[in-house]
């Protein structure tokens, strides 16, 4: 890289010339431009934040800090508040991943260690498609089929067995922090699934022939041998699902219930970051109330920003312990 | 090969750029309101026919897009369910130094619609039955207040479940305007917008949205354009008006509403026409506005706007009903024609 970019000062001429050389010979060139489209990623990135920094400014004043500790949005009286949203978020996305990371490993386990070739194939094309399938279709899914299932079968059963504890409390809307925990969870297995199987296959077979010669069972050499050698990647798999569960847009906002609360209840309706961006922006008028808006996509921003890092946190950890791809 | 298709490509990209700049010689944008975008599609369509170098874009990006939009100068003219307040009146006028006209155009209404079981027939509202439950006063279907106004109908001691509209609309400032003025509770605890801090419910996104939830959950209660609730069969409840008597939504009654206001209509139409004096006038109806700026740097494109709002005063109101939209009253077409002349 300083090869191309500073300007060489101890022999200007020759160093000039072997750069005018080295570009003719086209060399140069693609390491720019290469280089360039690298550096437009994080161009865009900083563009993004510097676009939201700068437009939620009106609110970023008016509000400070408190901004992340008030319950109120109300429009009317120009209160905005992040609070329920912060929490409508991050609850629904740690109810999808505690549904999905088991259902996820799990399978990713069978399909790359126990089942045979044929059937993982073909199981991985469903799971392929399923990993594209857009995120409106997977809203009305959950509004047909989730939400009915939930209101009339699911949640009387939760309530009646485990009622008595705050999480299962509360009238059975359908609509909700589980719905759409549910919904997101069945979004982002495919990810989960897709990824960990790859990671899986790609342990050294050397790897679970040791712990087989040394007489373990098939299962004791997939669970204490191949998953922990795995374990970065499968670590980077759930943090890509998480990445998809906090900014899911379309079918949370039709299975959540829209309603700016904070609940102990899985029950309670609730409202997340993303949807109430996506329901309130075109019709927002007054400056404080867009403001407020694009302070929220700031904060989204930033709760995924953390979120990543932490991920790249943990990796770098557990992979200076030893074992594993950094497959990320 | 390679030779054929690129040569075809560029011939191909040529005459498009030819045909798009032969068709039209001027080209009017306006963008705002959903709710009258099947309306406008078809005036601005049919307006075209008549009027063939003239083609006006519109794009439903909502009331509060609307505003934005011709404030900014980006569009030649703004749509919206809901009247400029004056803070955005002045914003306009600070930025283009003249002012900007409101234009209705046609007329809507929102409706309660209810998803109760075993009841079939239209149940009566009174302004406070409909202010308390969404309110969260009242919160039994067999509370006194509706079952007052209901007798006959056997109503269930089950919990009702308020549904609103999750995103900003027109629909949603038409409704809050109507809670406003009969409840002075509702006016201090919510206010009227497009956009409210509901204190109870369950939110959909559109007309869609909340027609879906009510549709699956038995025992709720919501409001919808009257145009969404006749097009899709659902049912939906009686008002009492100011003058006592309980009216169902149709385009007779919305026009009874626009009536009544029209003789006391102030000059720049900014008029809200809920809770409207008149027997048989219906009380959560609404006018929708065409915003279009007081003066056109381009007379062209003025010409054009002035003598497409006039054809719309005339001959367009003969498409609204078929698409059960409600016609202008004649006092506030010929008052519009008047004030067409404004426009520079």
């Amino acid at each position: 890289m300083a090869a191309t970019t500073t300007v060489p000062s101890a022999s200007p001429i020759t160093g000039s010339r072997s750069f005018l050389r080295k570009l003719r010979e086209g060399d140069e060139i693609a390491r720019l431009i290469t280089f360039l489209f690298a550096v437009s990623t994080v161009l865009v990135t900083l563009l993004l934040i510097i676009e939201l920094w700068r437009d939620s400014a009106l609110a970023r004043h008016k509000f400070g800090l408190q901004f992340f500790f008030t319950r109120v949005w109300d429009p009317i009286a120009e209160q905005f508040g992040a609070l329920p949203f912060i929490y409508g978020t991050l609850v629904t996305a740690t109810v999808s991943l505690v549904i999905a990371v088991p259902l996820g490993i799990g399978a990713a386990i069978f399909l790359a260690e126990l089942a045979p070739a044929r059937l993982s194939d073909s199981l991985e094309f469903f799971i392929d498609l399923l990993a594209a399938v857009p995120s409106v279709i997977y809203g009305l899914l959950g509004v047909f089929i989730v939400v009915p299932l939930m209101r009339d079968y699911a949640q009387p059963a939760l309530k009646k067995t485990l009622g008595f504890l705050p999480l299962f409390s509360g009238p059975a809307y359908g609509v909700g922090f589980l719905t759409a925990g549910i919904v997101l969870a069945i979004m982002v297995i495919p990810y989960i699934i897709s990824v960990s199987r790859e990671v899986l296959m790609s342990v050294p077979r050397d790897q679970r022939e040791a712990a087989l010669s040394l007489g373990a069972t098939r299962w004791e050499s997939t669970w204490k041998v191949v998953v922990p050698f795995a374990r970065t990647g499968i670590t980077g798999s759930i943090f890509l699902a998480l990445a998809r569960a906090l900014g899911e847009t379309m079918a949370v906002t039709m299975v959540i219930g829209n309603t700016p609360t904070i609940s102990a209840s899985l029950f309670s309706p609730g409202y997340s970051i993303a949807a109430v961006i996506a329901n309130e922006f075109t019709e927002a008028t007054g400056d404080l109330y867009l403001s407020a808006l694009i302070e929220l996509g700031l904060v989204l921003f930033l709760l995924t920003f953390l979120l990543n890092g932490l991920a790249r946190l943990l990796i770098v950890i557990t992979s200076q312990r030893g074992g594993g791809t950094a497959h990320a | 090969m390679k030779r054929i298709v690129g040569a075809s490509v560029v011939i191909l990209t040529l005459s498009i750029m030819a045909a798009v700049l032969v068709h039209a010689a001027l080209s009017i944008n306006g963008a705002g309101a959903t709710f009258p975008y099947p309306v406008y599609s078809k005036w601005f369509d049919e307006y075209q026919k008549k009027n063939s170098q003239v083609q006006i874009n519109y794009q439903s990006i909502g009331s509060g897009g609307g505003i934005k939009q011709v404030t900014e100068g980006t569009v030649d003219f703004g749509a919206s369910d809901g009247p400029m307040n004056d803070e955005q009146l002045k914003a306009f006028q600070d930025k283009h130094g003249f002012g900007i006209l409101h234009f209705p155009t046609v007329m809507g209404a929102v409706v309660p619609t209810y998803n109760v079981p075993g009841v079939t027939s239209a149940l009566n509202f009174t302004p406070d039955a409909l202010a308390g439950i969404f309110l969260g006063r009242i919160t039994k279907w067999n509370d006194p207040a509706i079952a007052g106004t209901n007798k006959g109908v056997n109503l269930p001691a089950a919990d009702i479940v308020v549904v609103h509209r999750s995103d900003g609309s027109g629909t949603t400032y038409c409704w809050t305007d109507y809670l406003s003025k009969v409840s002075d509770e509702w006016k201090t605890k919510v206010g009227k917008g497009t956009s409210v801090n509901w204190p109870v419910g369950l939110g959909g996104k559109g007309n869609e949205g909340v027609t879906g939830q009510i549709k699956n959950a038995p025992n709720s209660i919501g409001y919808v354009e009257l145009i969404y609730a006749v097009s899709n069969n659902i049912p939906y409840g009686s008002v009492k008006n100011s003058s006592g008597s309980f009216i169902k939504a149709d385009l007779a009654s919305v026009s009874a509403a626009a009536a009544a206001v029209a003789k006391t209509m102030p000059d720049d139409f900014r008029v809200s026409i809920t809770n409207p004096p008149g027997e048989t006038a219906y009380p959560i109806a609404t006018f929708t506005w065409l915003l279009i700026p007081e003066k056109f740097s381009d007379s062209a494109k003025r010409d054009a706007i002035k003598g497409f709002v006039n054809w719309m005063l005339v001959d367009g109101q003969n498409y609204a009903e078929a698409l059960s939209y409600a016609k202008l009253p004649n006092e506030v077409i010929a008052k519009e024609k008047k004030a067409l002349g404004k426009i520079q």
